[in-house]
């Protein structure tokens, strides 16, 4: 028992180190940000960070696997182009359409699953081509930027809670709550970081990896769909922008790698791609407190990005044989 | 003598790759398809703007091929391409020193580009499609910044404009014999030198490879400096074309050029693959281009075909053993 909490600590370094990285990212933010630590300012860093922690949960949970979704981001565009036709109406239209929408990005992330498991395909690839594909039918929905949202709703989780917390962050707390804690506490959960750390071992154990990775596709496209939702609640538009689902699916590997999991599977929690997302989002941020040109912020996000992904060359200083760079 | 004239034909047509004989099928196919809408499918004057046409993804996919072969991918190919570009022209201000530096400084700087991936994926063994991507983004944010956020206001030179447009051989457009030379060297440096040996054996196992003496890493590295080489090269060409570059001007190539790769054979795992494939996969993407655009198939439409046929080809060819 005495070893335990060592264990805990161990497992959850990177989560424990994405959360500090991002407490005092947001403390520099906050300390030379004009207006200070109120809750608006909160609100509104919360609001630019909520879509990338959608996004990047998503990522997280197939990373995990040792596999990588590069449609994310198009799903992302498509179900906020969805969004902006279906949610709309009534009450109960609302809500039917909100189902609706969630349910399109299970499908999408259902569809890469099975591509990749049962097709047996490799996800980088598998995933650019459907990614072609959802944003295919995302410019087909929406060839031109327009159409709406309930905006009661919307306005609703974009807005506080009792005038202090944000209700997007409530929202990214109760999709921690109903999604990730259950699968990573189940056996397909469990099964997800086999896969992830050791498949042919896992496979040999009985444990049930396809089912597992299957899962991670398809939750996966279930929570980049919500992210889609708010994102359509922001800007009450849908808009199939190519660009757009790029960079978020570019900076949901870089809030990954940041938050603790590795690209090699088996490690890191969807938790700690929350805090990597919201660091990166504050990172970006830091440059607009400062006072500099918007035009660097580009740049300034590519390096971060890059520098993020090198620090996973310092694992390379512990190998003990050569052989073991060639995996 | 009928005998070994069949030996003969059957050990000819096992040597044959069959994804590459269903690439150039699809191909006639598509053009018989498309010349029920117009006879002017099968005219010299179409295949050979087709050809032309074909000719700037034929080298941007050149480079591709040489990273998919090491059972690597190269995602940075968008800004490599729109470096390329836009650094010849903007070169091409500086006077007539820079007019004559204008195609090796673009070709230059995409092969700095291809330099950091390379040593990324080679040296710190990053995974090459997130140091692709991390590079993509860098290249994307120096351009934003250069340009400072507008449309770059340079053109192209008269040289590149020659290479892209022009033709020195009466009849055969400058582009294709561009491609034609880049494909020769190709074809030798995969076939018969020690470093395409070594690609593929790379390709097939990396740590057998190292075993046996290949110094992989500098291999690797070599391959992505050429890769990115060759997409700049693809953007220096393109910026000929339209004779100014653009900032998004490489975005529509990854796509293209690794369904192009794939399409015409070569494993996504690596270690198997021939130049042959290549042209087809190139070939067939750009007729299915023209076909689409000629029915006047939306944007969406084009996307969503795109998918389907990379999933469908890797379905057939792609597959990775299944776990035992």
């Amino acid at each position: 028992m005495t070893g335990d909490w060592r264990y805990r600590l161990a497992r959850n370094r990177g989560t424990l180190l994405a959360f500090g990285i991002f407490l005092a990212m947001f403390t520099i933010y906050v300390l030379n940000h004009p207006a200070g630590f109120t809750a608006n300012v909160v609100q509104t860093a919360t609001n630019k960070g909520v879509l990338l922690a959608f996004v990047a949960m998503a990522q997280a949970l197939v990373v995990i696997t040792a596999g990588i979704d590069l449609s994310v981001g198009m799903i992302f565009i498509l179900t906020n182009c969805l969004a902006s036709w279906i949610v709309v109406g009534t009450p109960l239209q609302t809500a039917l359409g909100v189902a609706g929408v969630l349910a399109a990005g299970l499908a999408c992330g259902a569809l890469n699953g099975a591509i990749v498991i049962y097709g047996r395909l490799q996800p980088i690839v598998a995933t650019i081509a459907t990614g072609a594909i959802y944003f295919g039918i995302a410019l087909w929905l929406r060839p031109y930027p327009g159409g709406s949202v309930n905006e009661g709703l919307a306005d609703a989780l974009t807005g506080k809670l009792f005038g202090i917390v944000p209700a997007s962050l409530a929202v990214l707390a109760g999709a921690v709550l109903i999604v990730w804690a259950p699968f990573s506490r189940s056996v397909l959960g469990r099964a997800a970081y086999a896969a992830g750390s050791a498949e042919p071992a896992g496979y040999m154990s009985g444990i049930p990896i396809r089912p597992a990775k299957f899962m991670a596709y398809a939750l996966g496209g279930l929570l980049a769909s919500i992210g889609g939702l708010f994102l359509t609640f922001f800007t009450y538009t849908g808009e199939a922008a190519f660009a757009s689902g790029n960079a978020y699916t570019l900076f949901s590997i870089a809030a990954v790698v940041l938050g603790g999991v590795s690209l090699y599977g088996g490690t890191g929690s969807g938790v700690g791609a929350i805090f990597g997302a919201l660091a990166f989002r504050t990172i970006g941020d830091l440059l607009f407190v400062f006072d500099l040109d918007p035009l660097w912020q580009p740049l300034f996000q590519g390096v971060v990005l890059l520098v993020a992904v090198s620090l996973g060359a310092f694992g390379l200083l512990r190998v003990r044989s050569r052989l073991e760079w060639f995996r | 003598m009928s005998e070994t004239a069949n030996l003969v034909g059957t050990r000819w047509l096992r040597r044959v790759d069959p994804a590459v004989a269903t690439a150039f099928a699809c191909i006639i196919l598509l053009l018989a398809f498309g010349s029920l809408y117009s006879t002017n499918f099968l005219s010299p004057e179409y295949l050979l703007q087709q050809l032309k046409v074909a000719s700037f993804l034929g080298v941007i996919a050149t480079g591709m091929m040489l990273v998919i072969l090491l059972g690597q991918i190269d995602l940075s190919v968008p800004w490599a391409v729109a470096v390329g570009g836009m650094m010849a022209c903007a070169a091409a201000a500086y006077g007539t020193v820079g007019v004559y530096l204008a195609i090796p400084f673009g070709v230059a700087c995409g092969a700095a580009i291809g330099l950091v991936n390379g040593i990324g994926v080679a040296y710190l063994r990053i995974p090459s499609m997130i140091i692709t991507l991390a590079t993509n983004a860098v290249a994307q944010g120096l351009m934003v910044v250069y340009t400072g956020g507008f449309s770059p206001r340079d053109s192209a030179t008269a040289a590149m404009r020659f290479l892209a447009t022009g033709s020195l051989l009466p009849g055969i457009p400058n582009a294709v014999v561009i491609w034609a030379l880049i494909g020769f060297a190709a074809v030798f440096l995969l076939t018969r030198t020690t470093f395409g040996r070594s690609v593929y054996a790379i390709g097939n196992r990396e740590r057998a490879a190292y075993l046996s003496g290949i110094d992989t890493r500098r291999i690797v590295m070599v391959a992505f400096i050429l890769s990115g080489a060759l997409s700049a090269f693809g953007g220096v060409l393109l910026a000929g074309y339209a004779s100014k570059a653009a900032q998004a001007m490489g975005d529509a190539y990854l796509l293209p050029a690794i369904a192009a790769v794939v399409l015409g054979g070569t494993s996504i795992l690596g270690g198997r693959g021939s130049y042959l494939g290549t042209i087809a996969g190139v070939i067939l993407i750009t007729v299915l281009q023209s076909i689409l655009s000629v029915m006047q198939m939306p944007e969406a439409g084009r996307q969503v075909i795109y998918g389907i046929l990379i999933v469908a080809m890797l379905l057939l060819y792609g597959r990775t053993p299944a776990l035992r």
